[in-house]
């Protein structure tokens, strides 16, 4: 768990290679030469204060934001900065948002359907049916979100975690790689964290997951290693608790 | 409702309650209208006047760019204040058919050149209007001058990912450019006057009643197709991608959607519309110009749709009916305040009726069940203890 460096050479099995990017915004480094590695079926759980980068890191990956300088592989090869958004999402990464977006004037069955891994094209969207198959992953999906009876409710009538749910779910039924997920236990209850905490549990190992949080229960609960973010670069990683007992750390959080 | 067996085909159509009403509406109306102007005689009360069909024809023209407006606006979020611009060039193309066809017969007798031509001493057709003379060529411009200035704009705009109030601002920029060009004599579509003077189209003179009555019968079965496209296209999983892109464009990119794509798709086959809307137009109320062009009849769309109810596709139809048909009151009546009145309807609708006349008939139909079930409720108060209580608690 050393912090990457240049020259360590990106392999197959790392799901994620981010190697010395930075981006500036009108002369405001968001991100400061960050590196970064994942591997893949691995789960991380990446913290830090306020403005350390963590957004923008997820905009970089996603192909929201160019970066300035670095590199951004997936799979060990693909380069993400020469791709745009629905490229990235094709390529298999997906994405939650930190404030839940689902597409509220649709149905929760109709967000699963749209979100469903398959061809994207315009014209196959005008003439597209839906398999047996696809409506079986869908109440799958419908089951393990736990909202099988909201199907044919509105998404926007949905209660904040029940939201949270729906867009983790449809995240899963995109059949991505890596998920990058931002606060998923933002303004949830007790329980619903927990809940929440196992099912990204359940669904690392198949998938790759990259969560941003700033709930230290929730990131306990994760048992995944923790990079710390500050100022747009790394910190440390580690451990929760190596992390939390590290010097550096505690200042940042505590020393100002 | 068992009756008829509904295959999965069509459920597009039947699960649309208000279109039903619509489509059949203006199935009758198609009809109708015609039989009682060639039919029944002119005496008698039931007769229509041809001045009442060219009207009736007017209004379908301008229910059908509502559609298309509301197409793109309704269900995707692309707010056009220039989509005048797209049904002026359908007309135009159809009115430079209809130039053409009047041949020798213009005040200055030339056989090749339209009068406007004559008058600025031009000694050639310019290239441009090669072609024209044939109908079918006509109809072919109709829909790909307006759908390829649509591609090039949209194809501009949304890869630039332009959105909001600075797209609407360039589509309104868009219509005020064109309507300065054509306004130029040098264009060679008749400045300021227009086209205008036409005679006949396809060989039937357009003063003849029966004419008139063809080209309104036209309007209403093109509306009608129309709608069962728009319909089509909203009822289906693009339809669902289009409101994705409305309620939340990044997370529709996320989900491995290229929106531009979508975009413009749907922002070209409005402009088509739009442009079938215009050269259904001309012929009917005889003259095309500049005019057309200008911003404020772009906007005047945009009250109509939002009156009629935005986002629901028989909403705009039905407003651009109700609107036109109240302008044609007031201006009527009340010319000078006209405007204020529509600026007021604006307002309100704005501030009251976010759903428009559609939204508002189907809350008061859910208010008028509400109650009646409430009342059923009632009724059944006493006895119901008696019932065992089962099933509460699902």
């Amino acid at each position: 768990m050393n912090i990457v460096t240049q020259h360590i050479e990106p392999t197959e099995k790392d799901i994620l290679y981010v190697s010395g990017v930075s981006v500036s915004f009108d002369g405001f480094k968001a991100l400061n030469s960050l590196s970064l590695i994942v591997k893949e079926g691995e789960m991380r759980a990446i913290i830090g204060p306020n403005g350390a980068g963590k957004t923008t890191m997820m905009d970089v990956i996603t192909g929201k934001v160019k970066p300035d300088t670095g590199d951004v592989l997936f799979k060990g090869s693909i380069d993400l900065t020469h791709h745009d958004e629905a490229d990235i999402a094709n390529l298999g990464i997906g994405r939650k948002f930190q404030k839940p977006t689902v597409i509220e004037s649709l149905t929760v069955f109709e967000n699963l359907e749209l979100a469903l891994a398959g061809p994207k094209g315009v014209f196959n969207s005008l003439f597209h049916r839906l398999s047996g198959l696809q409506r079986d992953t869908i109440h799958k999906t419908l089951e393990t979100i736990a909202l099988t009876e909201k199907v044919n409710e509105l998404a926007g009538a949905l209660s904040h975690g029940q939201k949270q749910w729906l867009e983790i779910g449809m995240l899963m039924i995109q059949e991505p790689d890596l998920l990058l997920v931002d606060e998923p236990a933002a303004g949830m209850t007790d329980h619903e964290t927990e809940v929440t905490a196992e099912l990204l549990k359940s669904i690392t190992g198949q998938h790759s997951v990259v969560v941003v949080e700033h709930d230290m229960d929730f990131i306990k609960a994760l048992e995944s290693p923790v990079t710390v973010l500050h100022e747009g670069s790394v910190l440390a990683e580690g451990s929760l608790d190596a992390v939390q007992n590290n010097e550096k750390v505690i200042e940042v959080y505590l020393g100002r | 409702m068992t009756s008829i067996p509904k295959g999965p085909m069509l459920k597009f159509l039947t699960e649309d309650a208000g279109g039903k009403r619509l489509l059949i509406a203006l199935a009758v109306l198609t009809v109708a209208v015609p039989f009682f102007n060639l039919a029944v005689p002119e005496s008698s009360a039931f007769h229509v006047s041809t001045y009442t069909v060219a009207l009736l024809g007017k209004y379908l023209c301008y229910g059908l760019l509502a559609l298309a407006v509301d197409l793109i606006w309704g269900y995707c979020g692309i707010l056009s204040l220039g989509h005048g611009a797209f049904f002026a060039l359908g007309g135009y193309a159809m009115g430079m058919y209809l130039m053409r066809q009047i041949g020798d017969r213009g005040v200055y007798g030339n056989p090749l050149l339209p009068d406007f031509m004559v008058f600025l001493n031009w000694t050639e057709l310019p290239w441009y209007w090669y072609g024209f003379d044939s109908f079918l060529f006509a109809m072919v411009m109709v829909a790909l001058v307006p759908g390829l200035l649509a591609f090039l704009f949209g194809y501009l705009a949304f890869r630039s990912r332009v959105t909001g109030v600075y797209l609407s601002i360039i589509t309104q920029a868009l219509t005020y450019a064109l309507m300065l060009a054509f306004f130029q004599n040098d264009m060679g579509f008749g400045g300021n006057n227009g086209l205008t003077d036409f005679k006949d189209i396809l060989g039937f003179s357009l003063q003849e009643d029966s004419t008139k009555v063809a080209l309104f019968a036209a309007s209403g079965v093109v509306l009608i197709l129309s709608y069962i496209l728009c319909r089509y296209i909203v009822a289906s999983k693009y339809g669902r991608i289009l409101v994705a892109v409305r309620d939340a464009e990044s997370r529709t990119r996320f989900m491995g959607y290229r929106v531009e794509h979508y975009k413009l798709f749907v922002f070209m086959l409005s402009a088509v519309l739009a442009g079938i809307a215009g050269a259904l137009y001309v012929p009917q109320v005889g003259i095309i110009n500049p005019g057309e062009f200008a911003p404020l009849y772009s906007i005047e769309i945009i009250i109509w749709v939002a009156v009629g109810g935005r986002g629901f596709l028989y909403g705009a139809v039905i407003g651009a009916l109700v609107v036109n048909y109240a302008k044609t009151y007031f201006t009527a009546a009340f010319p000078e305040i006209w405007l204020f009145m529509l600026g007021g309807l604006f307002v309100l609708t704005t501030l009251f009726l976010p759903r428009g006349i559609v939204g508002l008939a189907s809350d008061i139909k859910e208010k008028m069940l509400a109650k009646k079930v409430q009342k059923q409720a009632d009724v059944k108060d006493e006895p119901v203890d008696t019932l065992p209580k089962a099933s509460t608690e699902v």
